[in-house]
C-alpha cells in the first residue's frame, strides 16, 4: 500500500501536520514509535489515578488558525486559564503577577511604586513590538540572501510589518534581539525579583542565563500571546498536554489520516536523490509520495536518512546544530496541597505559576553550575498544580505538581545516573520545601526526568525540549540550516515538520501547518 | 429595596467584585470573582454552583392540577410521568408566547412550575371551574444550580444516593446533609447538571453540604455573567431579552410565537384544547415568519475589519445583550439579540431572529460590529444550535 504522505513522529507537529494533508485530501500514514501519540505533549498515569502532563506542561501559543482550520474544541481541546505568577521571596515575602490589572498594580506598588507604573508602559511596548514580529510565526522564513520571487515577496512583507514601528520600537525590537534579558529589564524595572521572574522566560530551553545576551527576545513570546487575544494562546489544556495531542489526533483521523502507534521507523529509503518511504524497526517497508519527519533534525538526518546520501555541508552544519538540554522535570503526585509560608492556606495563587526566581543573581547562580557541568544546586522552577485547575487530574483532594527545573545540563559531569538522578531530585524538592515546608510529607510519588530521561523517552537529542535550542543562530531562516528553513530538505520529497523548523518549540503547531503548506505547494 | 436570597449570608463574602445585579426583585452575585472566566470555565470543566432562587415557582396542587397545566402549557402535561420534568412554553390565545420554564410532576397530583415572570394570576385565570390549588412558592423554596461535568459526583457524595438513574430532564427526592430536598436533572448551561430545590429555611446547610462535598472537584460558586455565556453556547434563550412576553408587549410585532422562538418541537397539536392551540394550529400549517437560530461570526472576516484600522479583534469579554442588525446583502434580514465569544468552542456566537426564508443552516448573511466607533459588517453563517451540546448532558 502506498501513501502520499508519511509523518515520521507523532508529536503534536507530526499531527498538525497530517491533519493538514489529509484535510487537503492527500493519503496520510502517521508513524508513532511509542504506544501513544503527542511526543513531547502526553498525559500519563504515572502514579495510580494521578496523571501527569509528563513533559511539556502549558499551552503556549497554540496557533488560532489551526484551532480554528481543525476545529479542535471540536475535538475536545478545552484550554483553561492559567492567569497569575507568584514569586516567593527569602524574606518569606511573595511577589504577585495577577491576571487583575488592579490587582496587579497594588500588588507591584506594594514593591517598587516605580516598577507599578513603568509596567504598563512596558506592556505597551511590547505589545508593539510582539505585533510586528508575530507574522513571522506564521510565516515560511524567506531566504534574504535569495533573490527568488518567493524569497524576495517574503522579505518584502517583513519589511512591511516592520515598518509600522515607530523610530523607537525599531530601536527597542533591535535591543531585544541582541541583549540580555537581565539588561532589557534593567532598562524598565528596578525590583529584583521582578526582572528575574520575567527573564526566566528568556532562558527557557536554551543554555543561557539571563545575563547572556540574546535571550531578551523571547520575553516577546508572553505578548505574544496576548495579542492572539481571545484565542488564549497560553493556558493549560484540560486533561492535561495530552489532550491536545489527542485532539489534534482526533482531527486528524476525522479528514482521512491513519495513526500507527508502536510503529518504530528505522531508516528513510532513499532512491538517488529521493526519500521513497520508511523501514520500520521489524524490517516493514512503506512506501510514500513524500516522507516528513516531525522528529529533530539530528534523529532525522543523521540516524534514520544517513550521511551517505546527504551532502556534506549539510550533514556538518547539521551536527554543529546546538541541542544542549538544559532542563528537566520533576512530577509529584501529592496528599496535600503545598502550604506556602509566603502565602499560607489554600487560594488564587495555587491556581497559578509559581515561579522560583527571587532575584537575577539567584538564577544567574543557578546557570553557572550548569555552565562547568553540574545540575544547579539551586535551581530556577516554574512550578504549576495542574489539579487545582482542572481537578480531574488527580482523585478527590489530592493534588498533582508539575516542576519544571532548569538548569540540569544534558552532559552533566560524569554522565547521567539513577544516583545523580535522584539527587537532581533531592535539590529540587528541597528548594522548593524552603517555601512550602510541608512539601516533603506530601510526597505520595516523585518522578524525575533528566535530559538524558527526555531523551531516552521521547527521542529528542539531548533532552533539548525546543528540538533544538531557541537561540538567535538556530532561528528563522538558519533552522535548523541555511538554506534548508523552508521544511524542503537536500532529499526530495523530504521534509520536515517538527519544532527544529521554523518557528520552532513550545505546543505551538505551526511547524506542521506550515510544513503540510509547503509541501502541497510542490504538488505533493 | 431588593431582596436578599437565603444563601445571601454565604454568597456576600464570596463576592470579593462587588459585581451584583438585580434578578426578580433579588440581588444576585454577577460574578464573584473579579473576573467571571474562572467561573465559566467550571461549568464547562468542573463545577458551578449558581444560587437560581430568583426564579418564580409555583406549586399547583389537587385532582385537576394535570388538567389545568396541559390547558396552560404547549406540551402534553397529561402524559407526564411522576418524576418527568417538561421545558415548555405557555401562550396567549392568539398562540404568542408568554413566558418559558419547567413543569415537574413531583406526584400524581402535584406539580411544580417555574418561570421568568410573575405567572400567579395567569394561572388562576386559566383555572376557572378546575379542582385545583394555585399556590406561588417563590419566597419559601430557595433554589441552587449545580452545572459541569463534575456536578454529579458532587450530588452523589453529598447525598449518598446514586444518581446514574436520573435521566435527563427527570426529578427525584433526596436527602442533602440531612435536609430533604428535590433533585432535578435540569439547568441553564447545556451542560450535565442538576437542580436543587429545598425549603428556604434549609439553604444554609445545603450550600455547606454542597461545597463540602465539592471542594475535591472543584465546585466554583458562579454568577449570572458565567451562566450568560453558557446559556448561549447552549442556544438556550432568555424573556425580556431574546424574547418578549406577549403580556408585556406594547405592539403586535414585538411578541412571537413558538415556532418563530425555534421552540416549535414544545408545541403538542395532537392533545386537547389549551390556549392559543387554534392559533398555533394556524400558523404551523403556514409556516413561521421568523425563525430563531444560532450565528457564527466568521473570524477572518471580523479580523480583517480589524485589521483596517490596525488592530487584533477586540470582542467584548462578557455576553453582550443587545439589538444588532443582521444582514443578507443590502436588506437588513433580522437582527441579533446575545451575543458572546464562546472561551470553550473558540468561536464568536449570536442568537439572532431572522425572516423565515434566510433562517436555514448553512445560509450566509453579515451581522454589524462596531469597530472602533464605525458601523461595519461582518460575515456570519446561520448554524445548528445548541452550538455546544456534550453527550454528558443526556448521559
Amino acid at each position: 500500500m502506498k501513501y502520499d504522505a508519511i509523518v515520521i513522529g507523532g508529536g503534536h507537529n507530526g499531527l498538525v501536520n497530517a491533519a493538514y494533508l489529509a484535510r487537503a485530501g492527500k493519503k496520510v500514514l502517521v508513524l508513532e514509535r511509542r504506544e501513544r501519540v503527542g511526543g513531547a505533549a502526553v498525559t500519563e498515569e504515572v502514579f495510580p489515578g494521578f496523571k501527569f502532563s509528563v513533559f511539556s506542561y502549558v499551552v503556549s501559543l497554540l496557533r488560532p488558525e489551526i484551532i480554528r482550520d481543525l476545529d479542535l474544541p471540536g475535538h475536545g481541546l478545552h484550554i483553561l486559564p492559567l492567569e497569575s505568577t507568584i514569586t516567593p521571596l527569602p524574606n518569606g515575602d511573595y511577589l504577585g503577577q495577577w491576571g487583575d490589572h488592579d490587582q496587579n498594580r497594588r500588588e507591584l506598588y506594594r514593591h517598587s511604586p516605580r516598577d507599578a507604573e513603568a509596567y504598563d508602559d512596558y506592556g505597551r511596548e511590547m505589545h508593539f513590538m510582539a505585533k510586528a514580529v508575530q507574522p513571522i510565526l506564521g510565516m515560511v522564513p524567506p531566504d534574504p540572501t535569495s533573490l527568488a520571487p518567493s524569497d524576495l515577496l517574503g522579505l518584502l512583507r517583513l519589511s512591511r510589518h516592520f515598518r509600522n514601528l515607530g523610530r523607537e520600537q525599531f530601536h527597542a525590537l533591535y535591543k531585544l534581539m541582541t541583549m540580555s534579558s537581565a539588561d532589557f529589564l534593567d532598562e524598565w524595572f528596578e525590583n529584583d525579583a521582578l526582572k528575574a521572574t520575567k527573564s526566566a522566560s528568556g532562558i527557557i530551553g536554551t543554555f543561557l542565563g539571563p545575563r547572556s545576551p540574546g535571550t531578551a527576545y523571547v520575553l516577546l513570546h508572553h505578548y505574544m500571546g496576548e495579542i492572539d487575544g481571545v484565542f488564549r494562546a497560553w493556558g493549560f489544556a484540560k486533561g492535561g498536554t495530552g489532550a491536545v495531542s489527542e485532539a489534534i489526533a482526533a482531527a486528524a483521523r476525522r479528514f482521512g489520516a491513519q495513526i500507527r502507534t508502536g510503529a518504530s521507523v528505522a531508516s528513510v529509503s532513499v532512491k538517488g536523490n529521493r526519500a521513497t518511504g520508511v523501514v520500520l524497526e521489524h524490517g516493514e517497508e512503506i512506501e510514500a509520495g513524500v516522507v516528513v519527519s516531525g522528529i529533530d533534525p539530528r534523529q532525522t538526518f543523521i540516524n534514520l536518512v544517513g550521511e551517505k546520501h546527504l551532502p556534506d555541508d549539510f550533514t556538518a552544519a547539521i551536527k554543529r546544530y546546538k541541542f544542549r538540554g538544559s532542563s528537566g522535570k520533576v512530577n509529584l503526585a501529592l496528599s496535600e496541597l503545598p502550604d506556602f509560608t509566603c502565602l499560607p492556606g489554600v487560594g488564587p495563587h495555587l491556581r497559578g505559576a509559581i515561579s522560583i526566581s527571587p532575584s537575577l543573581d539567584y538564577v544567574e547562580r543557578a546557570y553557572d553550575d550548569a555552565k562547568y557541568g553540574a545540575f544547579s544546586r539551586r535551581p530556577y522552577m516554574d512550578v504549576v498544580i495542574p489539579s487545582m485547575i482542572d481537578p480531574g487530574m488527580a482523585p478527590p483532594g489530592k493534588h498533582v505538581m508539575s516542576c519544571f527545573v532548569q538548569y540540569a545540563p544534558f552532559d552533566v559531569q560524569g554522565g547521567w545516573d539513577d544516583r545523580k538522578r535522584e539527587a537532581f531530585g533531592d535539590a529540587v524538592v528541597d528548594t522548593l520545601a524552603e517555601f512550602a515546608p510541608n512539601l516533603k510529607r506530601a510526597i505520595l510519588h516523585r518522578q524525575v526526568l533528566t535530559p538524558a530521561d527526555i531523551e531516552r523517552v521521547t527521542g529528542l537529542s539531548e533532552g533539548n525540549i525546543f528540538q533544538g535550542e531557541l537561540a538567535l543562530h538556530q532561528l528563522f531562516f538558519l533552522r535548523p540550516a541555511a538554506s534548508f528553513a523552508k521544511y524542503r530538505t537536500p532529499l526530495r520529497g523530504l521534509y520536515q515538520c517538527g519544532a527544529g523548523t521554523h518557528p520552532g518549540g513550545g505546543i505551538m503547531g505551526a511547524s506542521g501547518r506550515l510544513a503540510a503548506v509547503e509541501i502541497l505547494k510542490d504538488g505533493a | 429595596m431588593l431582596k436578599e436570597t437565603p444563601f445571601h449570608p454565604r454568597t456576600a463574602p464570596l463576592c470579593v467584585s462587588h459585581a451584583w445585579r438585580r434578578w426578580a426583585g433579588y440581588v444576585v452575585a454577577s460574578s464573584y470573582e473579579l473576573s467571571h472566566e474562572r467561573e465559566y470555565h467550571a461549568i464547562r470543566s468542573s463545577a458551578a454552583l449558581l444560587d437560581v432562587t430568583p426564579l418564580y415557582k409555583y406549586l399547583i396542587s389537587g385532582p385537576d392540577a394535570a388538567r389545568l397545566l396541559d390547558r396552560v402549557v404547549t406540551r402534553d402535561v397529561m402524559k407526564t410521568r411522576v418524576g418527568q420534568v417538561l421545558y415548555t412554553t405557555w401562550c396567549d390565545a392568539h398562540g404568542k408566547v408568554v413566558d418559558d420554564g419547567t413543569v415537574s410532576r413531583l406526584d400524581e397530583r402535584l406539580f411544580r412550575m417555574t418561570a421568568a415572570d410573575p405567572n400567579l394570576r395567569w394561572l388562576h385565570e386559566n383555572a376557572v371551574g378546575l379542582d385545583v390549588k394555585i399556590e406561588d412558592v417563590s419566597a419559601r423554596t430557595a433554589a441552587l444550580a449545580l452545572q459541569g461535568p463534575s456536578s454529579r459526583a458532587i450530588l452523589e457524595r453529598a447525598t449518598g444516593a446514586d444518581l446514574s438513574g436520573l435521566k435527563y430532564f427527570r426529578v427525584t427526592r433526596a436527602n442533602l446533609g440531612g435536609i430533604p430536598v428535590t433533585i432535578s436533572r435540569t439547568g441553564y448551561t447545556g451542560d450535565l447538571g442538576y437542580e436543587v430545590w429545598l425549603d428556604a429555611g434549609q439553604a444554609l446547610p445545603v450550600w455547606d453540604a454542597l461545597i463540602e462535598a465539592g471542594t475535591p472537584y472543584g465546585i466554583t460558586p458562579t454568577g449570572i455573567l458565567a451562566l450568560d455565556v453558557a446559556r448561549i453556547e447552549a442556544g438556550l434563550m432568555l424573556l425580556e431579552v431574546d424574547y418578549f412576553s406577549a403580556h408585556h408587549a406594547l405592539i403586535e410585532r414585538q411578541k412571537s410565537s413558538p415556532f418563530e422562538l425555534n421552540l416549535g418541537w414544545t408545541v403538542n397539536l395532537e392533545k386537547g384544547p389549551y390556549v392559543g392551540k387554534r392559533a398555533l394550529a394556524e400558523e404551523a400549517a403556514r409556516g413561521p415568519a421568523w425563525r430563531f437560530v444560532g450565528l457564527e461570526v466568521e473570524w477572518e472576516s471580523l479580523a480583517g475589519l480589524y485589521a483596517e484600522v490596525g488592530l487584533a479583534p477586540r470582542l467584548p469579554a462578557v455576553a453582550w445583550r443587545a439589538s444588532v442588525p443582521v444582514y443578507s446583502g443590502s436588506a437588513q434580514v433580522g437582527y441579533a439579540t446575545s451575543g458572546c465569544w464562546s472561551p470553550l468552542l473558540k468561536k464568536y456566537l449570536a442568537l439572532a431572529h431572522l425572516e423565515g426564508a434566510h433562517g436555514a443552516a448553512g445560509t450566509s448573511l453579515e451581522m454589524e460590529v462596531t469597530v472602533e466607533h464605525h458601523r461595519k459588517r461582518a460575515r456570519a453563517r446561520v448554524v445548528k444550535t445548541p452550538f455546544f451540546d456534550p453527550e454528558r448532558k443526556r448521559a
